[in-house]
């Protein structure tokens, strides 16, 4: 990516994500925001993030796209313990564990 | 300012920002090494992390530079990311009623996840309090968190550009991300949101100028709707039939 490409991402999600922030605050006042759209957004972050992460984990870029055993199981573990414990460091720190820990003693049953 | 700047609402904000702070370092610290990685200068990477102040976008963003998506679909990925602070913004927005522009506008810059969570805790446990007192609280723990988020992402960066491969550095992404979706996932709709965008992207991922990501969230955002929709109506459904049955029973 160029200079300009990286530039004009900086300044372009910063001026969405501040024009996000400021909407209710600056513009609408304290009107209520409709139903329907409140429902919407409540799904918003839900959505997003495992269609951002799936690919991720299914086709590692710093594996050149190749499915990765060792990644698919710490991505196992980093969701079951976030989901368990609710805490966030709790999962990166399993996930990044997991994987570190796989990679070093290699997979169960040689795969 | 000093009006909206009560010192006994800002320390206390400085302090219930604290424990918040075992969790926004370590997000920085990953965003500077992952920003050395994708090739960002020190400019760039600092530059980012203090205009956007917004982790979860930071790295979408860097992850779609570095898989050479254009400009326009980082940004846009990245706005989508964070579209949940519409919410945040309006809830901040109904307990500041009076407050001027200018302080909002000021607000507006500070306003994510942390700081969200920690005022709208304080105000719900003290909805008295005055508007200086509520802004100022605000402002001292936006200004404490965003501090620690852009020191932590410095030395996340001074740290990236040694950082050997064999620590699969890569891999903090996707396992931060689902670090924050995990406890998200506290109903059915939100399961179903997760696992149709989860699965829509997987079937999606050859789509050009990384579509299949928008394309797949919008899938999950409606169907998350669409469930809460219809568990709704199914519980106010099963609660009328059980008033019906009540009385019945008791006639």
């Amino acid at each position: 990516m160029s200079d300009l490409q990286i530039w004009s991402v900086i300044l372009g999600l910063g001026v969405a994500t501040y024009a996000i922030r400021f909407s209710f605050l600056g513009l609408l006042g304290d009107r209520e925001i409709p139903a329907l759209a409140r429902t919407l957004l409540r799904y918003v972050p839900t959505a997003v993030i495992p269609a951002l992460v799936t690919p991720l984990v299914l086709y590692p870029p710093a594996m050149d796209g190749e499915t990765d055993p060792a990644r698919l199981l710490a991505a196992g573990a980093a969701l079951a313990v976030g989901v368990a414990t609710r805490s966030m460091l709790g999962g990166i720190a399993t996930g990044m564990g997991a994987l570190w820990l796989l990679q070093t003693i290699g997979l169960p049953g040689g795969l | 300012m000093a009006r909206y700047l009560d010192g006994t609402g800002f320390r206390a904000g400085v302090i219930a920002s604290i424990p918040a702070l075992l969790a926004v370092a370590p997000f920085g610290l990953i965003y500077g090494v992952l920003a050395a990685e994708a090739g960002l200068d020190p400019l760039q990477a600092m530059a980012m992390t203090t205009v956007v102040i917004a982790g979860a976008s930071q790295f979408a963003a860097l992850q779609l530079m570095s898989d050479g998506a254009p400009a326009l679909i980082a940004v846009l990925t990245g706005a989508v990311v964070n579209l949940r602070m519409a919410m945040y913004s309006a809830s901040i927005a109904a307990e500041w009623r009076g407050a001027p522009l200018w302080v909002r506008a000021l607000a507006a810059y500070t306003l994510h996840d942390q700081a969200f969570a920690i005022a709208t805790r304080r105000y719900q446990e003290r909805p008295d309090e005055p508007l200086e007192r509520k802004t100022a609280f605000y402002f001292g723990v936006g200004l404490t968190t965003c501090l620690v988020w852009v020191i932590a992402s410095a030395a996340g960066l001074a740290l990236g550009a040694q950082a050997p491969e064999a620590w699969s550095l890569d891999f903090a992404v996707p396992a931060t991300f689902l670090a924050i979706v995990a406890p998200m996932l506290r109903t059915l709709a939100h399961v179903a949101a997760a696992a149709s965008a989860a699965l829509a992207a997987a079937l999606l991922v050859a789509l050009p100028l990384q579509l299949g990501l928008i394309v797949a969230a919008l899938i999950g955002v409606a169907v998350g709707a669409a469930v809460e929709i219809g568990t709704t109506r199914w519980a106010a459904r099963r609660d009328r039939a059980a008033g019906v049955d009540a009385m019945e029973g008791r006639g």
